[in-house]
């Protein structure tokens, strides 16, 4: 019943985000320089030319006026017609959005997985030269943006070896028969193989940047957790049943260890799949942050402001999930 | 340190193999489908409205797909298209046009008369949302007969037939959009251009099929596949992987040491693109000896041949030796020591200088922050002190639109048409929304040209409204842009001077 509680005072919250997000990006991105109808006058028009621009795009009304315009729409539904692309916006965002969580969803395992294999190999050989080792990787990994990253995959992997695509997202000469955006998951649902390698090969190198910086804070703070775990009273009283250190690090010690890492996974996702924006436009990935540039450099105000609210969405549903999860993991919250 | 064991090299053997096994492939031995990176996206299909139809690096995937009226030749020279003959009657109040015979569109229908009076009735229809309007409505009661077509002069409109091989001068087929609508339209385009759209994914690729029944012969190509990449270290390395046979739009430097590889070659023309300075009528540019001493100092070859590794044209007027009203007699030159004479007629020294800031992109062009960067080195040492300020180009064209540029600011022009309409005229007329001078004089040098029949009379007209500018330093041009194509040596390009990349004119070695 607590929990029930929490959980709809959490969904009154996302609301009250979502609202405040709106406005905020509603109201900055008229206020900054740039206008959308300045960038789409053909060199011999008029002050009437003008007038009429700006009204047909509804930009002639008071910023409050407007704002209640287009939340009206969203209510309704409708988030306006992108001004670049002359199509409606949810559409297109709904329409990108898949490629994104996929890739996002792609980069998080590959952080965990590299992250724990790190943690507990560190926590494994701990005090040695390779734990030392992995210090040392990890604080690369911290202290490297994932678009270097990116740019060191793209020579190394993509240049000098040429093991993955560079760009895109699926190969363009391959017949696609997927009836949702969600390649990969139809992919392996339809047993097309073929498919999901190649479009394995073309994620690899773009989830692979944002993994990596991910990928060194789990694995310093669940080495962290680990080792102060350790030297608890149940860790010991495991070794001295006769365990072997593998078995109580993985399955005594861990347990306990992961929850505050989980916590952080949760926020740092949130920072990840901002990371896309600059990754996917590297990769000429065709997901959400790509169309988010674009729409930045066209100065789309629809388009803007559903990929923002979708982004919202997607943050206050990442942080919900990570924190219901959270309390269903932790007996002392689920139970309090 | 380790020693290299037996089962260290047998490991990286082994995953060196399973790469190899699972690589991309590299250069292409015969290449059966063509792939070009491209450095933007299509946002559109319809080549006619909206934002992408007045984007010039776009026109050469719509050129892939549907044909112009009238087709312009790599030289910017027109040439007979869809239309192969065209004019104006003697008194001018009617232009007529025959009309190409046995051209089909991509689903087989034929082309007609018809379909190039629609288009030309529809671009000229406020309704529809052409950007170049206010050109198409200069003719009107557009009429088909047999493979004629006839229209009423409504406003003399010297470069009628021009802006039929420029922006939005596309030819679309009539039926199949009033069939399928823009929706259905922009969800599967037809044209009758060398290529036909085969698959589109936005923000991703498009891949085109040869027409096989192209009135100008099938393209070499069968399949090409356009991919959007649209950040220039991407476009690099997919070259330099052998990922795409041919790209444009990279670093010079980047340039240069890659068309030394083995497998990849250069190609570098000039295009119809030129770096400029806005010259704002405020203080202080109202003093013509700031004016002048600004352009003066200028060393253009050096900013060129430092800054743009010798890619670039210097030049002193909005013309570029392609264009049909370029004088080479109008000349303004690099003279330091006449620079600061003039500004100490006006009172400025290198020791009290003339200040004012100057607006510029960071990255929109190539080295555009670097060039400034240079110009105002250079101008420090006669007596200007100019502040940058680095702004987006949407706050460019906002600033430019309100007439609230700096006092000079830096922008590029692009004129693919080489009419001098296109570059000075709206450029430097005053009431034009692109222009920021709004002297009352270059105004009335300016506006009879605009409709001026006799086409000797007018040229020249233009030639002597770039003299004055010059003279006066009513705006600062600095270069033509060279635009670098790099490669596979298994492919022949021609380049554009427009800067399309026509994938139809690309050939096997």
């Amino acid at each position: 019943m607590r929990l029930l509680q929490t959980l709809l005072m959490r969904l009154a919250m996302m609301a009250i985000t979502l609202f405040g997000a709106a406005v905020i990006v509603f109201v900055v991105i008229r206020v900054v320089p740039g206008n959308p109808i300045a960038m789409m006058l053909p060199p011999g028009a008029s002050d009437e030319d003008i007038a009429r621009l700006t009204a047909h795009y509804g930009l002639d009304k008071s910023i409050p006026e407007q704002f209640f315009v287009w939340l009206g729409g969203v209510l309704h539904g409708d988030f306006g017609t992108s001004i670049s692309l002359r199509q409606p916006v949810m559409p297109l965002v709904l329409g990108r959005l898949p490629a994104t969580l996929e890739l996002s969803i792609f980069a998080l395992v590959l952080a965990v997985i590299i992250g724990g294999a790190m943690a507990l190999t560190g926590t494994r050989f701990r005090g040695g030269r390779t734990e030392a080792v992995i210090d040392v990787a990890n604080g690369a990994g911290l202290s490297i943006p994932d678009f270097l990253w990116a740019l060191v995959l793209i020579l190394t992997l993509g240049v000098l070896y040429p093991v993955f695509h560079i760009s895109g997202r699926i190969s363009p000469s391959l017949d696609l028969p997927f009836t949702t955006q969600f390649y990969v998951f139809e992919s392996i649902l339809r047993l097309r193989f073929d498919l999901w390698w190649d479009l394995l090969k073309h994620m690899f190198m773009p989830a692979l940047a944002l993994a990596i910086p991910l990928a060194a804070i789990i694995g310093q703070l669940l080495k962290q957790s680990l080792k102060e775990t350790m030297h608890l009273d149940y860790v010991v009283l495991a070794r001295t049943k006769g365990y072997g250190e593998n078995h109580v690090i993985l399955f005594d010690a861990l347990r306990n260890a992961v929850l505050p890492t989980l916590t952080l996974i949760g926020v740092q996702f949130t920072f990840l799949i901002g990371g896309t924006v600059i990754i996917e436009r590297l990769f000429s990935y065709e997901g959400l942050g790509n169309m988010a540039i674009d729409a930045v450099i066209n100065r789309d105000l629809p388009l803007i402001q559903g990929i923002v609210l979708v982004f919202a969405l997607l943050f206050t549903v990442v942080n919900l999930v990570v924190d219901l999860t959270y309390a269903l993991l932790n007996p002392r919250l689920r139970h309090a | 340190m380790s020693e290299l064991s037996r089962r260290t090299v047998l490991k990286g053997t082994t995953a060196l193999a399973v790469a190899g096994m699972i690589g991309t492939k590299a250069y292409a031995q015969g290449i059966d489908e063509l792939v070009i990176a491209y450095n933007v996206n299509l946002p559109s299909w319809d080549p006619t409205v909206g934002l992408s139809a007045v984007n010039p690096t776009l026109q050469g995937i719509y050129q892939s797909v549907f044909d112009q009226f009238i087709l312009q030749q790599p030289d910017l020279s027109p040439a007979p298209g869809l239309i192969t003959e065209w004019g104006w009657n003697d008194d001018k109040s009617q232009i007529w046009m025959k009309v190409r015979e046995g051209v089909t569109w991509h689903d087989g229908s034929p082309f007609t008369a018809e379909d190039v009076a629609w288009s030309l009735t529809r671009a000229g229809d406020e309704a529809t949302g052409n950007p170049i309007q206010f050109i198409w409505s200069t003719i009107g009661n557009i009429k088909a007969d047999g493979n004629m077509v006839t229209a009423d002069v409504v406003r003399f409109e010297p470069t009628i037939f021009k802006w039929m091989y420029f922006l939005t001068g596309y030819v679309l087929p009539k039926a199949y959009y009033e069939k399928v609508g823009p929706e259905g339209f922009e969800a599967a385009p037809i044209g009758t251009g060398p290529y036909m759209v085969d698959k589109f994914e936005r923000n991703a690729f498009v891949r085109l099929k040869a027409n096989p029944n192209y009135w100008g012969g099938k393209p070499e190509f069968e399949t090409v596949t356009i991919k959007f990449v649209t950040d220039a270290a991407s476009r690099v390395a997919e070259i330099e992987s052998g990922n795409a046979h041919v790209t444009i739009e990279m670093p010079y430097e980047e340039y240069d040491r890659l068309k030394a590889n083995a497998n990849i070659e250069g190609t570098s023309a000039p295009i119809s693109d030129i770096g400029m300075i806005f010259l704002n009528d405020v203080e202080p540019m109202l003093d013509e000896n700031v004016r002048k001493a600004a352009a003066l100092a200028i060393d253009k070859k050096l900013i060129i041949d430092r800054l743009l590794s010798g890619y670039g044209v210097p030049i002193d007027t909005l013309q570029t030796p392609d264009y049909i009203a370029y004088d080479p007699s109008i000349t303004v030159g690099y003279d330091p020591d006449k620079a600061m004479e003039l500004l100490a007629a006006s009172g400025f020294s290198p020791d009290n200088p003339v200040k004012f800031k100057i607006q510029t992109t960071r990255g929109f062009k190539p080295k555009d922050y670097e060039i400034i960067q240079a110009i105002v080195g250079l101008w420090r040492k006669v007596g200007i002190e100019a502040e940058i300020e680095v702004y987006e180009i949407a706050k460019h064209f906002e600033l430019r639109a309100a007439d609230t540029l700096a006092p000079a600011a830096f922008y590029n022009w692009g004129n693919s048409v080489g009419d001098p309409t296109t570059s000075t005229g709206f450029a430097m007329f005053g009431p034009s929304p692109h222009s920021v001078w709004d002297g009352e004089d270059l105004v009335g040098m300016i506006g009879p040209l605009w409709g001026e029949a006799d086409e000797e009379k007018r040229i020249q007209g233009w030639k002597d409204v770039d003299r004055y500018i010059a003279d006066n330093a009513l705006v600062i041009p600095l270069m033509q842009y060279v635009q670098p194509i790099l490669h596979s040596s298994d492919v022949q390009v021609t380049p554009h001077a427009s800067g399309a990349l026509l994938p139809h004119l690309m050939k096997r070695s």
